[in-house]
């Protein structure tokens, strides 16, 4: 009697492709949820940097050596893309949690405004970084 | 009649039993994120790939180390929570609760090493 019958419980499925078509407030949503879950790969470095730094020049210059190689360049270039579209698609996240720009029409505009505001501040913060 | 409000009725209820506490959560870790990254992006970013001295030069500074530290573990809980839904949305049993576990366990170790290495370097 107290042996319980253990259930397989479903996952909800995943909607896009098989049910719904690829749109972009979809699309420009999976991919808020992609850039923060990568970002762990740059903090990594990051946090691999900061203990380097403090392990003195010999172990730093091994460390920066790695970052700053081409595939170094490649996740923290990649990396500062992410955390800005992630940061715009958070921003667009509070704004639907508001309840505001839920039509499509906002909603898509908004969804464009990530995909080039994330590529415009990518090079502006190059260009600060730069100078 | 109970004499409850409909949040009293709420608390404890929802599959996860916290209520709305974790969305909660990830809304005032990115409005703090919204601020403390910009900052912390543009003081890393001018410090990373200009040398020794001159990094150490940089988060030797108070507001610069303590602003790296504030970003790192802000962001860290923000990711673990994050991270979070993912797993609760493509996994299941154990596999979903032994990669929660190794992805809170991760983001307290970064958080840890990162704060140990930039204490070190200001102090």
């Amino acid at each position: 009697m107290a042996e319980e019958t253990r259930i397989e419980r479903p996952l909800s499925p995943f909607m896009i492709g098989p049910y719904y078509r690829p749109q972009l407030t979809s699309m420009s949503s999976i991919l808020t949820r992609i850039t923060g879950n990568a970002l762990i790969v740059g903090t990594l470095l990051m946090v691999w940097w900061f203990l380097a730094l403090a392990a003195g020049p010999e172990y730093f210059e091994t460390a920066e050596w790695w970052i700053t190689s081409w595939v170094g360049n490649l996740i923290m270039f990649g990396s500062l893309w992410a955390i800005w579209y992630h940061y715009l698609a958070g921003l667009r996240h509070l704004v639907f949690d508001s309840g505001k720009g839920l039509d499509i029409k906002t909603a898509e505009k908004l969804g464009w405004a990530c995909i080039y505001g994330s590529v415009a501040l990518t090079v502006a913060t190059v260009i600060i970084f730069w100078i | 009649m109970r004499y409850l409000t409909d949040r009293k009725r709420a608390v404890g209820k929802g599959s996860a039993h916290s209520g709305a506490e974790h969305h909660w959560y990830m809304m005032v870790s990115s409005v703090a994120l919204a601020f403390l990254v910009p900052t912390f992006l543009i003081i890393f970013g001018r410090a990373l790939g200009s040398g020794y001295e001159n990094a150490l030069a940089t988060f030797e500074r108070p507001f610069p180390a303590i602003l790296a530290g504030l970003t790192l573990f802000v962001g860290m809980q923000h990711f673990h929570k994050g991270a979070r839904v993912m797993l609760e949305d493509y996994t299941s049993g154990s596999t979903r609760k032994l990669l929660i576990m190794l992805v809170v366990g991760l983001s307290y170790a970064l958080t840890a090493a990162g704060i140990f290495g930039i204490a070190k370097i200001a102090l």
